[in-house]
């Protein structure tokens, strides 16, 4: 049987990785009532946002940063890339229905 | 008759490919459709929201700041989570037990928070048509801001509705799930009474009086899992269980900017 935890773990990281993600939020909060953006750059800059935070509970909180790199890549990879065939199938459509004056 | 006996050596089985245990690589795989489920749906949203102008913005002040509330209930429980994973490494079953109530304490207030915030919207007029009829709900207003999104702009609530209900319903499954890993069979007459007591003081014609009923089906899964096969979870089992959790928080965090900020009424 493997471990649980087999990487030097340190409960401060943890703390610190909560904290981080609750400034995100409050970041993301402020933009979203300040709106100091267009529209499509405000979505641009939460989903940036939001990968990052993404990224800190995946790689911290659910341990992936400390897996072996082949389990690390094959999973990180391989939904990236359906996400990728996800795009190109909705939005060339949703763009070109706006172009063609649906609304 | 000759008894076989099942006597193996390590040797027999390869290596796991991963350098982990099977299970946390099962629950990873599961993650991994899961998260595609949820990627079309925020797709789908996106969609809508790219194609539909002008898109509604009918979230004000209050509601922004109950979300917000709830994402850092979610995210608190996260770090519980793992402060229950520590102490299940450690062998500590009484501070696992505790990491995992408060866990499922945040977990137990997003789904009501939510659900406050659900009932006022749909009182407010915010439907999906039909589906509300479907549900028995009786109380949603006619007029009004929101009554008007759902005449012109139904789209906007079939999406709302039907993400954040997809995400609940994991919220609701995943605070059973640390409930069975915590206390085992002493969780079922817990869970019993929550349901019933659901059922009995939601009042007929609110949207939760018979989705409650969710909570019965986790029960009799809940007591067919635990009853088939009793045991005693380990480290393993609430660092998988955690794994699930951490995906419920990840997911929120795209649905909280995409679905609340982005449709933000800045009065």
């Amino acid at each position: 049987m493997h471990d649980v935890a087999t990487h030097d773990d340190s409960k401060g990281q943890y703390f610190w990785v909560w904290g981080a993600l609750l400034v995100l939020t409050a970041i993301e909060v402020v933009l979203g009532y300040k709106q100091v953006f267009s529209p499509v750059r405000m979505l641009e800059v939460l989903l940036f946002l939001s990968v990052i935070k993404s990224a800190l509970i995946i790689g911290y909180f659910m341990h992936l940063k400390f897996e072996r790199p082949l389990m690390r890549w094959l999973l990180v990879v391989s939904v990236t890339a359906c996400f990728v065939i996800m795009y190109f199938f909705f939005f060339p459509d949703a763009d070109r229905i706006i172009h063609l004056g649906v609304n | 008759m000759a008894t076989a006996e099942h006597v193996v050596s390590q040797d027999a089985f390869e290596p796991s490919l991963f350098g982990t245990y099977s299970k946390k690589i099962g629950m990873w795989l599961f993650l991994a459709s899961d998260s595609l489920t949820f990627g079309a749906l925020l797709f789908a949203f996106s969609y809508n929201r790219i194609y539909t102008n002008p898109w509604p913005t009918p979230f004000h002040a209050e509601s922004i700041a109950n979300a917000t509330v709830m994402t850092a209930c979610l995210l608190s429980s996260s770090l519980t989570m793992v402060l229950a994973v520590f102490a299940a490494q450690r062998h500590d079953r009484a501070w696992t037990r505790n990491w995992l109530l408060a866990t499922m304490v945040f977990g137990t207030a997003f789904i009501v928070l939510h659900g406050m915030e659900w009932s006022k919207l749909i009182g407010e007029g915010l439907s999906v048509p039909g589906f509300a009829t479907l549900l028995g709900v009786t109380n949603s207003s006619t007029t009004g801001e929101y009554a008007e999104i759902t005449k012109n702009v139904p789209q906007f609530a079939q999406a709302f509705f039907g993400l954040t209900a997809m995400h609940m319903l994991h919220v609701t499954v995943g605070v059973i799930y640390l409930g069975i890993v915590a206390f085992r069979k002493w969780f079922l007459p817990a869970l019993a009474v929550i349901w019933i007591a659901g059922a009995l003081l939601i009042p007929a014609g609110n949207v939760f009086h018979d989705p409650i009923h969710v909570l019965g089906i986790g029960l009799v899964v809940a007591a067919v899992v635990l009853l088939l096969k009793p045991k005693d979870y380990d480290a393993h089992d609430v660092e998988v269980c955690g794994l699930y959790w951490h995906f419920v928080d990840l997911v929120w965090m795209f649905i909280f900017p995409l679905v609340y900020l982005m449709s933000t009424k800045v009065s």
